[in-house]
């Protein structure tokens, strides 16, 4: 286990004095999401970006205070360039329009949706807390993942607010009955008053994703692009530092170091685990120091501090298990560095590094879920938007799997092959 | 002293080519054992195998009473090893790796410290040691790569060809390292292609040849083996007549030849021992002062000119 560490630690400050590999690890990502921020006008003020004027249509069916108050949530003037809503009344058409590619969702907020949540005169009958709320349904594109999950964020953070005024109001106005405080006929008017509460809490003003949309000196502005590029730089990067781990590997075998630590007391496994974790390490230094560095010089805001940091560890375990998976089966170190760079490349492109995914054809959406890029990207998305940790189960679950089976692939390969012998 | 080391049968196949096929010899504690043999003789594959990290395609090895193929992992805690490439982390300083290899040797804390800082004095690169190894010159590079062998102080030290490719001041430091750690205690075996460090070092040596032990013993054994005589060598002053004395040498029994050249007399004889004190007598009987006296052993280029019909070198 220690020698396992101090292998890892040994592989960190070797790819740190590596100045060709500092470059690619750390100043082309820095620099790339420099100029690509420049191209969308990120530093010149100018907010029009990849993800501005998502198409949405709103269907609002319920037409009482909470429909109604999630509709102004999408027609608020804080989200006036991030989001391009449309209202109409039919939930049929609207699909449609989806199916059509027309727009990124729909939202369906159905008829009765806010009487499920705001008790009415008469349901305070002995179960009527119990009622269970009527869904709201998002109706994504699944050729925008994106732009539906932005939208998706914006419902679930509404639906949150509405939920804890909900419990902590429904039983408050139940406690209030049964200790004959009020009157069931009074239930209603609370349960409005309540329901108004609720709405005023509710506008884009309470939303987290406000947090975002306004920077530091309190300008708003859209959500930021660099939010974007600068995970999609530095993750596409990643894949190099994790290439060139691996890379090791086999350059160890070559320079006759392996040899001599197999030829020490340490067991292969100690020296596999050793290499796994200084590419891990590695690959982690470098995500924390673009995120470090994106956040000091361009006061990106990152979001939830813990959600970053478990993403990051999720998706660089992704992204060393490909480097693993590369490094089994090519046989020399030049083919790992070649097929690396084809990987890094193919990856960036194709899991949304430059060009997002959702004005890619369908096949290339669903190959990229192979990429630790799309679901990473996904991820720092979510918190880029105000979500937290609890938002990021599926692409954490995703890269958390990816990860695993990918190293046992390579540990299976690499157990064939033999570190060593022919 | 018991052996440290027993080979039997030992060989090695790469797919249908045997590189080694069988080699039996043992090292006693305490010696310096030297495989001498030409390129591709087979012996870093013997050394690999013995050093636990290629698996014998056949026969075994102990070492400290160790089986290499059944219990490797007590072989390595035994033994030391100096690959005949260099093995080490270039971005790293000369201590760095000695700090990294010590604590793969399972050694950590201020005895790792203050091993580490005698390595590198008995490597003479103490100044150094804060600069990365990529810096180096080959010679100093090669002495870091025996420093790393040396750390957990092994009882058996493998050295595959440590000079080859180097200075010759470079050179005369790595040997007589090496003689210093055999005066230590430490018991080497020692692979070269170089006749003269065979002979310089090892108490015995075994010569190899296409996979095969084909002569093994001290080098007066090796070389009486094939018929060769010693040779005295006589330093003699400017003015003294040389050509007289060796013609009075050649009566002394067991001297079969004498002659004469500047400055010295060249006495072949059997055993140089025996002819010794003779020699000296008839010297001094004519008023000639010996400067100094060498022994020529027989050298085993030689042997080995004899045993294959080839030279060792070519
Ligand atoms: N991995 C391998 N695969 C196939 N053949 C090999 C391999 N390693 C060595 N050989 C062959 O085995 C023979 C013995 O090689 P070895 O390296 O043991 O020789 P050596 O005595 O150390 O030579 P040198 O003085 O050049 O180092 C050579 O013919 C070599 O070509
Ligand atoms: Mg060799």
């Amino acid at each position: 286990m220690l020698k396992t560490f101090l292998i890892g630690i040994k592989d960190v400050r070797l790819a740190f004095r590596d100045r060709a590999a500092l470059i690619l690890m750390l100043a082309a990502p820095f620099v790339l999401t420099v100029g690509l921020g420049l191209v969308t006008g990120r530093f010149s003020g100018n907010t029009n970006n990849g993800l501005s004027d998502i198409p949405v249509i709103i269907v609002n069916l319920d037409k009482e205070q909470l429909g109604d108050a999630l509709a102004d949530v999408f027609t608020s003037a804080d989200l006036a360039d991030l989001l391009e809503p449309a209202a109409s009344s039919d939930p049929e058409a609207a699909r449609k329009s989806i199916d059509e590619d027309k727009a990124a969702a729909v939202v369906i907020i159905p008829a009765g949706f806010t009487r499920s949540i705001i008790p009415q005169q008469g349901d305070f009958s002995s179960n009527a807390v119990a009622v269970e709320p009527v869904k709201i349904e998002v109706y994504a594109n699944p050729t925008r993942p994106t732009g539906a999950g932005i939208i998706k964020a914006i419902v679930d953070e509404f639906l949150s607010r509405v939920e804890e005024g909900r419990i902590s109001g429904a039983t408050s106005i139940v406690q209030m009955m049964m200790s004959g405080r009020i009157s069931p006929s009074q239930a209603e008017a609370e349960g409005i008053a309540m329901g108004e509460q609720i709405q005023a809490n509710s506008p884009s003003n309470a939303l987290a994703i406000k947090i975002n949309s306004s920077t530091a000196n309190g300008e708003a502005t859209n959500f930021d692009a660099l939010a974007y590029i600068a995970p999609a730089m530095a993750l596409m990067f990643l894949m190099y530092t994790v290439t060139y781990g691996g890379r090791s590997i086999l350059a160890e075998r070559a320079q006759g170091t392996l040899p001599r630590l197999l030829v020490s007391p340490t067991n292969s496994a100690q020296i596999l685990g050793g290499k796994v974790f200084g590419i891990f390490l590695t690959g982690a230094a470098q995500m924390l120091i673009l995120i470090g560095a994106s956040s000091l010089f361009f006061q990106l805001k990152w979001g939830d501090p813990l959600g970053v940091i478990v993403l990051v560890l999720a998706a660089v375990m992704a992204a060393t298990g490909w480097g693993m998976i590369i490094t089994a089966i090519a046989r020399t170190p030049s083919q790992v560095a070649s097929v690396g760079t084809a990987i890094m490349l193919i990856f960036g492109i194709m899991g949304g590094s430059f060009i997002s995914l959702e004005q890619m054809p369908v096949f290339i959406q669903m190959f990229s879920k192979i990429t630790p890029n799309a679901w990473a990207l996904d991820g720092f998305t979510t918190l880029g938007l105000g979500g937290t940790l609890n938002d990021l189960s599926t692409p954490i679950i995703a890269l958390l799997s990816m990860g695993i089976v990918l190293f046992l692939a390579s540990v299976a390969l690499f157990g064939k092959k033999n570190l060593v012998q022919k | 002293m018991g052996n440290i080391l027993e080979v039997q049968n030992l060989a090695k196949n790469y797919g249908d080519f045997q590189a080694v096929k069988g080699v039996s010899f043992n090292i006693e504690e305490g010696e310096i054992f030297s495989l001498l043999g030409p390129n591709g003789a087979g012996k870093t594959t013997t050394i690999s195998m013995l050093s636990t990290l290629y698996t014998p395609t056949s026969g075994d090895a102990t070492i400290g009473g160790y089986s290499v193929t059944k219990n490797p992992m007590a072989v390595r805690g035994v033994i030391g090893v100096v690959p005949q490439d260099l093995a080490l982390y270039e971005d790293l300083t000369a201590r760095e790796n000695l700090i990294f290899w010590g604590q793969m040797y399972n050694l950590s804390g201020k005895s790792l410290n203050s091993r580490v800082d005698e390595v590198l004095e008995q490597i003479g690169l103490t100044d150094k040691a804060r600069n990365r190894v990529k810096t180096f010159s080959g010679g100093m590079k090669r002495r870091v790569n025996i420093g790393v062998g040396l750390l957990h102080k092994p009882r058996l030290l493998f050295m595959d060809e440590p000079t080859v490719g180097i200075d010759p001041q470079s050179r005369r430091s790595i040997l007589d390292t090496v003689k210093d750690l055999n005066k230590q205690g430490m018991t080497l075996l020692y692979t070269t292609h170089y006749m003269e460090e065979a002979q310089e070092l090892s108490n015995r040596v075994g010569i190899i040849d296409h996979g095969e032990m084909i002569a093994l013993g001290t080098q007066k054994e090796l070389t009486q083996q094939v018929g060769q005589a010693e040779t005295l060598i006589l330093h003699v002053g400017e003015n003294d007549d040389s050509e007289a004395l060796a013609a009075s040498l050649k009566g002394i029994q067991g001297v079969q030849q004498a002659e004469a050249t500047d400055h010295e007399v060249s006495i072949v004889c059997a055993e140089a021992e025996d002819v010794l004190a003779a020699v000296v007598t008839k010297a001094n009987d004519r008023g000639i002062k010996i400067r100094s006296i060498d022994i020529r052993e027989p050298n085993l280029e030689a042997v080995f000119l004899h045993l294959t019909g080839r030279a060792l070198r070519d």
